[in-house]
């Protein structure tokens, strides 16, 4: 922290990849083209480390992005510009991010057999789509980037897919982009709203001056459903999960990994980072329905896993279960169920990456990934069933490894939240836990013991050091989030904080506005007039300025 | 008289310089079809009517600072607005022409006079897109519409390409008749040519149902021609049957013409009357009905036909909002439009082989060429997922233009549709990808004949094929251009000069 950061690090970290997905187009042979692209990603994983050192958590600073990069883009007619930052929020993203591109392109090594230059090439730059998401503090930049990664995603699972990969390319596509479409007319109508009352009526989709904005109350009614519709699609929250487990199955491990990894995470940060701030009333007002289409996810996702032969589909199933996790956390404004959904989200891209990663593995080498066609092998590949063990454990919530600490934040959180905290669909979401540990073992036991009857299983040959090597990082994640969670936890803590504290004080000068029927009165995060402080700090215990979370620390 | 005389040869010489790309593009073209009888090589016919557009575009790029004016009498106007309009039509002219001579030669039927139609379609256009009175509009529209008419026909041998040039011509005429009445009516209730002035002249006589009778018949004859619902019967099949080089001249470069005049038509009738809910729903439907038919397509050349009526109508959201910001952002859509377009149709040009069947392309012919032939696969990536409107590319940044207006302006229903038609289309242009790239050709026996078959890729071809790409990706990135345009509308309405 005493060490000047890196001059525009944070545009670095997300163009990197970029840069090196044109070198790895000008070079000719298939073997470079790997190298070429497992340099590009550890150099941009060594850059966010940079970032996590250069960042400052201290309370002062949750409410302004850090290592800013911002310049004029569009022509002064609106105010649209290319402003990227980190906060608490989108760090440990990031971070995961980067983690997970060296991850990936060590696990496609051998598995990408054709095309490679193309394939590495579109990886790179997913990765600069999925970074720029994470970074982006201008709602429509962080609306291309999100845009961004569909193209490459289309290509991934459409060509080095499975047997119906076609249909499950065109269908994430689909999907995706009929919740995004909508989402931009919503981006565009706010920002002409927010534009007019706070932008001296210039058009503007800087992520500061929106949230200063006090939407109306009516707007924010159907303002949210469209938004939420875009991340929802994304996350994905029941009933609109269908892509997911087609997505998953038909796509190379690689395309998998990075799928559940992180692309899912770009639905709960956005309606962490978008919808709850900029619509704080209508995310109140459908914070239950939001929260049991939540635990429907988490216990329907629980029952399909259970029932699948393919493993890779279960493992797809089990993603929406953990995600309604996440979601639960997100709609129950407490303290630390939010913060469980963060960590939870890196949870998840651990867990069930590493999960991706070892039923790749076992495919490289069987080709098929039915669980009854295996069986018994935990004597024939000991180290991989060591790291499948571990890995699913890890996934199940074990306590002392990651995924107990963000599910138990979020189940505490949710339980005291005054919203969702009712204690049927409390009990009802923490079955999940249990149903997870069901489904997972169930799992390794019908792969990995049992009979060892089948001829080709007992030749198989256990984990390269190639494999072990893309496997140590997350295991040693794993154990260190489970065990040191605080590490983490407190770089998002002031901006999870922050976030907390803007909603609470945006409903309230909404709903005094509601009350009082005094449209013109107004409460920002930057300038509260003094009118508004005393009228608010009574319900959320100061003002909604930078320097607020202190208090409530 | 005699002095008017004096004034109008005073004049002339700097009239003539503000608008020599179109004096170049009319000589030019006259002398081509003389030449023709006389030329050694076709590639000269080719060099030479690519080198006056490649000038005219930089003439024109040189007033695109110019303060907007007119030259003769007040019949086209020239810098500025009309310069840009301009820069996009000889644009389209120019790279057609690049891709002509191999596109040609491959087909056997190397004319010369596909060269002189191009430049007297291109001066037609310059006149359409940049006329300041209805007699220029009338004039500019016939030269275009009679060039294209025989380009469409230009497989002499083809019923497919007569057929489609004969419905062209039929239609196209009967279209004319809409927009002559529409003119005369115009005329009886303002007694005025002049389009800046015809609301004076309205207010003066107080004809408002004749002036609006007037509009609609007019409105009639432009939406044929930029082919928008229910007047689009004609476009599938003069693309389908059509040269296809010659359709991507005509599908982009006649629609920048023709919504260049219309843009400022409405912008200076519209004021008198409202006509911002005919457009919406012309709008809607057009879109609705563009991207759904193309759906139903398996030939490629028809399915872009289909999605070229459906980008007219994304066009048609923006002069519905109107307004500077919407106005330039339909510039900037055509533009972006013209590049895409003539890039696809490009790309298909040079996937076609002998015979009928070769020129029919259907999507299944077509399976693995991506892969085989990565530049053409590549480059068709950038267009087809431009024309899907996806970032980086221009495609997005020009609906983002046409649609922020929309809503700016309360037609936010509009462009709901107007983003789930988008999705619709989606599917559709990714299932050209998706035969292009993940799709064996051994699935496929038709695929063989393409693969075996198909054109070499000429340098040429590469150029513009990648220059297409790299524009969008250009135009996708950096928006300054959208200063550029706006800029068109921020002044007063040029006057007019009648002083003569």
């Amino acid at each position: 922290m005493d060490a000047m950061p890196i001059p525009y690090i944070t545009s670095l970290v997300i163009f990197l990849p970029l840069a090196g997905a044109l070198l790895t187009l000008m070079v000719r042979s298939d073997h470079a083209v790997r190298w070429m692209a497992l340099g590009t990603t550890v150099a941009a994983f060594l850059l966010s480390i940079g970032l996590f050192a250069a960042f400052d958590a201290s309370p002062e600073l949750a409410g302004t992005p850090q290592l800013v990069d911002k310049f004029a883009w569009f022509p002064d007619s609106v105010d649209i510009k290319y402003f990227v930052g980190i906060d608490g929020l989108s760090l440990l993203l990031v971070m995961l991010t980067t983690l997970l591109g060296p991850i990936v392109v060590l696990s496609s090594w051998h598995y990408i057999g054709k095309q490679r230059k193309g394939y590495y090439t579109l990886l790179l730059i997913l990765q600069t789509g999925v970074t720029g998401v994470f970074c982006a503090f201008d709602v429509f930049l962080f609306y291309i980037f999100f845009e961004l990664t569909l193209i490459p995603m289309y290509f991934i699972i459409g060509i080095w897919g499975g047997p119906r990969r076609i249909y499950a390319a065109v269908k994430f596509v689909l999907f995706t982009l009929t919740g995004s479409l909508l989402m931009l007319v919503g981006i565009l109508y706010l920002g002409y709203e927010a534009g007019a009352a706070v932008n001296g009526g210039v058009f503007t989709t800087d992520w500061y001056k929106l949230l200063a904005f006090d939407t109306p109350v009516g707007l924010q009614a159907w303002l949210f459903p469209i938004f939420a519709l875009a991340f929802a699609v994304k996350v994905p929250i029941f009933p609109l999960h269908t892509w997911l487990p087609d997505a998953h199955v038909e796509a190379p491990t690689g395309g998998s990994v990075i799928l559940a990894g992180v692309l899912l995470k770009m639905g709960t940060y956005g309606l962490v980072r978008f919808c709850l701030p900029f619509f704080p009333n209508a995310a109140y007002d459908y914070a239950l329905p939001f929260a049991i289409l939540a635990v429907i996810g988490i216990i329907y996702g629980a029952l399909v896993s259970r029932v699948q032969s393919d493993a890779k589909k279960l493992v797809a199933y089990s993603s929406i279960s953990h995600l309604g996790f996440v979601v639960l956390g997100i709609f129950a404004f407490t303290m630390e169920a939010m913060q469980g959904a963060v960590i939870q989200m890196v949870n998840h891209g651990l867990s069930t990456g590493a999960l991706f990663l070892l039923l790749g593995m076992l495919y490289e080498r069987r080709h098929t990934r039915e669980m009854d066609d295996f069986g018994g092998i935990a004597r024939t590949v000991p180290i991989l069933t060591f790291f499948m063990i571990f890995s699913v454990l890890a996934s199940a919530g074990l306590p002392g490894l990651n995924g107990f600490v963000g599910e138990f934040m979020i189940l505490l959180g949710a339980f005291r939240s005054e919203l969702i905290g009712h204690p049927l669909l409390i009990a009802a979401a923490a079955s999940g836990v249990i149903l997870a540990a069901v489904y997972l073992l169930w799992m390794v036991y019908k792969t990995f013991f049992g009979q060892l009857d089948k001829e080709a299983n007992r030749t198989m040959h256990d984990m390269t050091g190639r494999e072990i090597a893309l496997m140590i990082p997350l295991v040693v994640l794993m154990f260190v989030l489970g065990f040191a969670p605080n590490r983490f936890l407190q770089k998002s803590e002031p901006a999870t904080q922050f976030l907390l504290d803007s909603i609470h004080a945006k409903r309230m000068a909404a709903e005094d506005v509601r009350s009082t029927q005094d449209a013109t009165r107004f409460f920002g995060y930057s300038s509260p007039t003094p009118d508004s402080e005393t009228t608010t700090s009574e319900h959320s215990g100061g003002t909604a300025g930078p320097g607020f979370s202190d208090v409530s620390n | 008289m005699e002095t008017e005389l004096i004034r109008f040869f005073d004049a002339l010489p700097g009239d003539m310089a503000r608008t020599l790309p179109l004096m170049l593009a009319m000589g030019v073209g006259v002398i081509l079809v003389v030449w023709d009888a006389f030329r050694t090589s076709i590639r000269e016919l080719a060099w030479i009517s690519g080198g006056v557009l490649a000038a005219g575009i930089v003439l024109e790029a040189l007033q695109l600072d110019a303060e907007a004016g007119t030259a003769f009498y007040g019949m086209v106007r020239t810098g500025g607005y009309a310069s840009f309009v301009n820069i996009v039509i000889l644009s389209g002219g120019l790279l057609t022409v690049a891709l002509c001579p191999a596109y040609w030669k491959r087909t056997g039927q190397e004319y010369g006079e596909v060269y002189s139609l191009i430049l007297f379609a291109t001066a037609g256009m310059i006149v359409l897109g940049t006329a300041n009175n209805m007699v220029a509009v009338f004039v500019g529209l016939e030269t275009m519409s009679v060039s294209l008419y025989i380009m469409a026909g230009l497989f002499r041998g083809d019923e497919g390409s007569a057929e489609g040039a004969l419905k062209y011509f039929l239609l196209g005429a009967f279209a004319t008749g809409f927009f002559l009445y529409g003119i005369a009516l115009l005329y009886g209730s303002t007694g005025t040519m002049y389009i800046p002035e015809m609301v004076a002249g309205l207010e003066a006589s107080g004809q408002v149902m004749l002036f609006r009778a007037g509009v609609a018949l007019l409105l009639i004859g432009f939406f044929f021609k930029v082919g928008a619902v229910p007047f689009h019967m004609w476009t599938p099949d003069v693309y389908q049957g059509a040269p296809t080089t010659m359709v991507g001249y005509m599908s982009t470069a006649s629609k920048a013409a023709a919504f260049g005049a219309l843009i400022l038509i409405l912008r200076d009738i519209m004021p008198a009357d409202g006509w911002a809910p005919l457009l919406a729903s012309v709008a809607l439907v057009t879109m609705v009905l563009g991207n759904l038919l193309a759906v139903m397509q398996s030939n490629v050349k028809r399915m872009l036909a289909y999605s070229s009526i459906a980008h007219g109508g994304y066009i048609l959201v923006g002069l519905t909002a109107g307004g500077t910001a919407a106005w330039s952002g339909a510039l900037y859509y055509l533009l972006v439009y013209t590049l895409m377009n003539i890039g696809a149709f490009g790309v298909m040009a040079f996937l076609e082989w002998d015979g009928k069947a070769g020129r029919e392309q259907t999507l299944d012919s077509l399976a693995g060429v991506g892969l085989r032939k990565p530049l053409l696969g590549v480059t068709m990536g950038c267009f087809m997922f431009s024309l899907a409107g996806f970032p980086p590319f221009g495609g997005f940044l020009g609906k983002y233009a046409v649609f922020a207006p929309a809503v700016d302006a309360g037609y936010t229903w509009l462009v709901v549709v107007g983003v789930l038609t988008s999705v619709v289309s989606a599917f559709y242009y990714l299932r050209v990808l998706y035969v292009f790239f993940m799709r064996s050709p051994e699935d496929t026996p038709e695929a063989a004949s393409v693969m075996d078959a198909a054109f070499p890729t000429p340098l040429v071809l590469r150029v513009v094929l990648v220059a297409c790409a790299a524009a969008l990706l250009v135009l996708g990135i950096a928006p300054g251009l959208l200063d550029v345009t706006g800029a068109f509308f921020e002044g007063a309405v040029p006057g007019i000069v009648t002083g003569y």
